[in-house]
């Protein structure tokens, strides 16, 4: 994974330029399902609808969390082995769906999972649960802290970056290293938010 | 490489510490929450981030018209966004001071997300990077 941010400087520098004006930072044929999901979301929590916040929750939660060690664990060292060509490929035709995609589970797992807990009566002091779902908040908060502070604004600037008729494989390499960076600790937060989700639904 | 003022770092902080104020006022639900602590947490988040706009104003040579536009687009993401957790408190009954604190911590989380993105997309854009 180390060389990764390396071989993405010399990717950016021998990349031909047509292909670079079609990477697209938001891919706009994916808003309406997004907007589509976000409509469902808020439905779910108007009508405090049991089956679809139990779907928005087990299906978002259960997506991110194998997103995250998928691309961190399997997709990540296999892309660090490519081409450089390749890797610029990959990159332009993958970060786009992750600026969409990973958003908006994340919004429908914990907009569900807190309307869930509620209504089950998980919030309530006295519940064992009330405890692990303190911690499971305080994992989710620090995921967010390095999603939304790190991870996002270096996501969208890498896919500007390659947007740019001659792109600074510099620049690149060294946002594209926050991602090796914080892996270790988002695959961390993954695994705890797994073992306290199954030590919930089994109390 | 052009060093900047901090802003992302204090923008990042100021995150935290709405994040951290957050997960405290959610750790009471149902309940009332006591106040002081997250108050404290946001008043701290605040100043950062007005801390972080005013170096911010401050930039010579930043691609501004870059910033803008990332600014614009993440900022219209980001309130739909505290939009729906705004909504599920009220829609949990959330009442008067508690609720007013979330709003001000909803604010300042709409406001820290694009501004870090929108900062870091424009300073590689600036100079020495561009010649714009």
């Amino acid at each position: 994974m180390t060389d990764v941010g390396n071989v993405q400087a010399g990717t950016a520098e021998g990349t031909p330029g047509p292909r670079q004006s079609r990477v697209q930072v938001v891919p706009l044929r994916g808003l309406p399902v997004v907007a589509a999901v976000v409509v469902f979301v808020i439905a779910s929590i108007a009508g405090n609808w049991l089956w679809a916040l139990t779907f928005c929750h087990v299906v978002g939660g259960a997506l991110w969390t194998a997103i995250d060690l998928f691309v961190g664990l399997i997709v990540g060292p296999i892309l660090g082995r490519l081409s450089i060509p390749a890797r610029a490929e990959f990159t332009a035709r993958f970060m786009p769906k992750m600026v969409l995609l990973m958003p908006t589970l994340v919004l429908m797992t914990l907009a569900a999972g807190f309307q869930l807990a509620l209504k089950e009566g998980n919030l309530a002091p006295g519940n064992p649960n009330h405890a692990w779902l303190i911690a499971s908040y305080c994992v989710v908060g620090v995921m967010a802290v390095i999603a939304l502070g790190v991870l996002e604004p270096a996501n969208i600037t890498v896919l500007v970056e390659m947007r740019k008729q001659r792109p600074d494989g510099q620049v690149i390499a060294s946002l594209m290293r926050r991602f090796i960076y914080t892996a270790g600790i988002t695959g961390l937060m993954q695994v705890a938010t797994l073992i306290i989700m199954t030590r919930v639904a089994t109390q | 490489m052009r060093r900047l003022p901090p802003i992302a770092q204090l923008t990042v902080c100021s995150l935290a510490l709405v994040v951290v104020g957050g997960i405290l006022m959610a750790s009471y639900v149902p309940r009332q929450p006591p106040l002081a602590v997250p108050a404290a947490l946001t008043a701290v988040s605040a100043v950062l981030t007005l801390t972080s706009g005013f170096l911010l104003s401050r930039l010579e040579q930043f691609a501004w018209p870059r910033f803008f536009l990332a600014f614009r687009w993440a900022l219209l993401a980001y309130v739909i966004s505290a939009g729906m957790i705004g909504f599920a408190f009220v829609r949990d009954h959330t009442r008067g001071a508690p609720l007013a604190l979330v709003i001000v911590m909803l604010v300042i989380f709409a406001l820290d997300v694009p501004v870090v993105i929108a900062f870091t997309v424009a300073r590689y854009s600036s100079p020495p990077y561009a010649s714009s």
